[in-house]
């Protein structure tokens, strides 16, 4: 055992790295949940993502083009869902779980031939002399835009729901579909822009995985982090900076993994994996002791269909 | 007439399989109450549906301060200075009063300027609110100064009304009524839906009768009786229940017996109960009556059996049931119909013959061997059906594919036809028309004539004064004492709900 090995300026850096695909999945589908719908596919739309994304950088030789690819990529799947749950008013749990499975494996049709490839590369933001400060220069300023982008969104969705009118109507549709459509307010549109941004949100972790932290393709790139996504919302409560929090933690634990490994501490890292999940189990137990929904926060008509003919 | 703010003329809607409004006029000028009677389905809702602009009309004109009048979504609607109270509320729990207001209008002001407003306004018309509240905390009287509130705010020249009094006790009903009169008197013309006559001769100016989604009569309502009122309505003369004299059945123990029952309640943002006793005799009615969202539904489940209590907190003949559950409480003689029917009484997607066997399958041994005996669940929904007067096709429909009132004698059929000894019920008549009402409110006295002990939990004071022996309300998780209903006046009745619950007559000048 050898933890003298772990450089923490390294790790911590590590972290926000690793962190970023989950914290924008996760703030995508906090923003699909707020509304009410539960879209249990971003697993799918995440590798899908990834995979519109690498294939777009390449062809161009852009990252940027290939964050937009991987984010209107993942819209697109969305798209199926929003369709499929919102307009034809199909069950959005098995939708959503269609949706992963198929993104899956339509993304390793897709990136059949792109197997072994690099991709261009993201440089890092500059910022100049600030970069070199010792151990604060490491962990906070060199990293790459999305980086930046993903904390910048985080802040964006909190303002949003806290002070705009816009985030009013997006929280008071996912609290009782029926009272916002008899006060006249269009439930539908409004929950299949939502999916739209949850998509375009795990597009860009997609991307983010395949052309910065991977960086090349491979079939299941993605290897569950869909999945931890949802788990952060729900551990963070429905609160943007909880997203934040949750994806750090959760990131965190992930290289601390590979961390531990390196240093030989005799922990099988399997215990590390199922953490995150076993944190989100915790976290709701302790939630749903006190006053049930209500101090969970959940949207309360979070996975309901809504169907205006009454 | 010359000063009409409304005029509505020939409207018609038709849904599939039903005409909701055929061939609807009738007229409103600034300051009028006009009242809206009929009874549920008679299409009232519909009807100010389509003035609000919720629903679009099939034919008709609507003509609004001499303007044509069309709108096509109720942001239209408030823009031209109509505003609605919803019967059942358009509220979001999680908000608080000022976000809840501030969705309800077209160009709020910024949320601090809000807050201002609402505070001077909900004082100035004596219906106190802080705007910081969270909507789920408040109760129904509270909640519905929110809707009113919010369309006060936008200066409405119509307000519609629907059913606003269903959640009030009779001194809030008062306070309410002050407030439309003020409201009138500044000009604001009241559209006032109810099936309530003797509130709607107190409070309005002219009415129009619905029946059967068609205008039946126009009349002033001071000058009609009551019961001229309700019979244009109906179409059909009521009788009230007959009430047999009691006999003494010489128990011991009384039937249902519960002694410092106290349990939180396991519902989001309901109301614990607190150390509620009381007693009932085999052949007696105790009505529990109380405003909404006061502990109503926890005392059904504690009774039923669905929430768990010590076991001496609820005791049948003697013995503690406490901890028993439903089936447990099922086998020793009790019957429970709670109020939420699609959910909770009725499995919505399951049959009438499904639904039967779910609650009936142990008093009535439905079951052989561990197998459904199919053919004896049929014959007793048929008996249900043919009983109690459900219009459905068949018994094989599913429960949500039936209108409320007939899913609600469907359900009280079921309860009542199993031969029970303890009798819970929550808001028997509910939604059902008035005929339908009177019949399952003799059947209520008809099982307690059987010998059986019944406990009628209802928010509709006419239920409990036409079957209950003995009365109680439910205030706060709390019950007051029970008095016999005999000579109760209604200014009593309301005092036991909880007054006027800090609401304050409007003292604007």
């Amino acid at each position: 055992m050898d933890l003298s090995s772990i450089n923490p300026a390294v790790l911590v850096a590590s972290l926000m790295v690793a962190s970023v695909p989950i914290m924008l999945a996760a703030i995508g589908e906090l923003v699909v949940e707020k509304a009410g719908v539960l879209n249990l596919g971003v697993e799918g739309m995440m590798i899908i993502g990834a995979v519109c994304g690498f294939i777009t950088a390449v062809a161009t030789g852009s990252p940027f083009l290939g964050f937009i690819g991987g984010a209107l990529g993942a819209a697109g799947l969305s798209l199926i869902f929003a369709l499929l749950t919102q307009v034809f008013q199909a069950n959005q749990v098995a939708t959503g779980l269609a949706l992963t499975l198929f993104g899956l494996g339509l993304s390793s049709l897709l990136g059949q031939g792109y197997v072994g490839i690099k991709p261009p590369a993201t440089g890092m933001v500059p910022f100049g002399p600030l970069a070199d400060i010792p151990v604060v220069g490491r962990v906070l300023f060199q990293h790459d835009p999305m980086v930046y982008l993903s904390i910048l969104i985080i802040a964006a969705v909190w303002a949003v729901l806290k002070y705009s009118r816009m985030g009013l109507i997006l929280r008071a549709v996912g609290e009782s579909h029926d009272a916002a459509h008899a006060l006249g307010y269009k439930v539908t549109r409004i929950r299949i822009m939502a999916i739209l941004f949850g998509g375009a949100m795990a597009g860009l972790g997609g991307a983010y995985l395949s052309l910065v932290r991977v960086p090349q393709w491979t079939d299941g790139i993605t290897a569950g982090a869909g999945w931890i996504a949802l788990a952060i919302v729900v551990f963070a409560s429905w609160r943007p900076w909880r997203v934040l929090i949750g994806a750090y933690l959760f990131g965190g634990i992930s290289v601390l993994q590979l961390n531990l490994q390196v240093a030989n501490v005799p922990i099988p890292p399997e215990y590390l994996s199922m953490s995150p999940y076993l944190i989100t189990i915790i976290v709701l137990v302790i939630m749903s002791s006190g006053k049930g929904r209500a101090s969970l926060n959940a949207p309360a008509a979070l996975g309901q269909n809504f169907h205006a003919a009454r | 007439m010359t000063n009409e703010l409304l005029r509505i003329e020939g409207l018609t809607k038709a849904y599939p399989g039903v005409v909701a409004n055929s061939d609807v006029s009738f007229a409103i000028s600034p300051g009028e109450i006009h009242a809206l009677l009929g009874e549920n389905g008679a299409g009232k809702s519909t009807l100010v549906k389509m003035i609000y602009g919720l629903v679009k009309p099939d034919s008709g004109t609507m003509v609004l301060r001499g303007q044509p009048y069309t709108p096509a979504r109720p942001s239209a609607a408030r823009a031209a200075g109509v505003a609605m109270v919803f019967q059942h509320f358009s509220l979001f729990e999680a908000l608080n009063v000022a976000e809840n207001v501030a969705l309800g209008m077209e160009n709020p002001p910024p949320m601090r300027e809000l807050a201002e407003r609402i505070r001077a306004v909900s004082t100035e018309y004596g219906l106190p609110l802080d705007p910081a509240r969270r909507v789920g905390d408040l109760s129904a009287g509270e909640r519905q100064r929110v809707e009113i509130v919010r369309c006060l705010l936008q200066d409405p020249k119509l307000l519609i009304m629907d059913e606003p009094t269903s959640v009030l006790t009779p001194q809030e009903v008062d306070i309410l009524f002050q407030t439309l009169r003020q409201l009138s008197a500044e000009g604001t013309a009241i559209l006032y839906i109810s099936h309530k006559l003797e509130e709607i001769r107190a409070l309005c100016d002219g009415a129009t009768i619905l029946r059967r989604g068609k205008v039946v009569a126009t009349c002033t309502p001071r000058d009609v009786s009551a019961r001229d009122m309700a019979e244009l309505m109906v179409g059909a003369v009521l009788n009230p229940p007959a009430r047999a004299a009691r006999r003494d059945w010489g128990d011991a123990s009384p039937a249902l017996e519960v002694a410092g029952l106290s349990a939180p309640s396991p519902i989001a943002f309901g109301t614990s109960l607190k150390n509620i006793s009381f007693s009932v005799q085999r052949g007696e009615v105790l009505g529990i009556a109380g405003v909404a969202g006061n502990g109503q539904d926890e005392l059904l489940l504690a009774l039923s059996g669905e929430l768990a209590t010590d076991p001496g907190m609820i005791k049948a003949k003697g013995a503690p049931v406490g901890d028993l559950g439903p089936n447990a409480r099922r086998a020793l003689g009790f019957v429970a119909a709670p109020e939420d029917r699609l959910g909770h009484a009725a499995a919505p997607d399951m049959s009438l013959v499904e639904n039967a066997l779910l609650s009936g399958v142990v008093r009535k041994g439905l079951t052989k061997r561990g197998f459904i005996d199919w053919g004896a669940t049929k014959n007793w929904a048929a008996e249900i059906v043919a009983q109690y007067d459900v219009r459905t096709p068949g018994t094989w429909v599913a429960a949500r594919a039936l209108s409320g009132g007939n899913l609600q004698k469907f359900l009280m059929g079921r309860e009542l036809s199993q031969a029970p000894e303890v009798v819970i019920i929550n808001q028997p008549t509910w939604g059902v028309d008035a005929a339908a009402a009177a019949f399952i409110r003799q059947e209520i006295l008809n099982r307690a004539q059987d010998g059986a002990a019944v406990v009628v939990i209802s928010q509709d004071l006419d239920d409990l004064l036409e079957v209950s022996d003995r009365f109680a309300a439910l205030n706060e998780g709390r019950l007051t004492p029970t008095r016999p209903t005999e000579g109760l006046t209604v200014d009593e009745i309301g005092l036991m709900m909880g007054g006027a619950h800090g609401m304050e007559v409007a003292h604007h000048g």
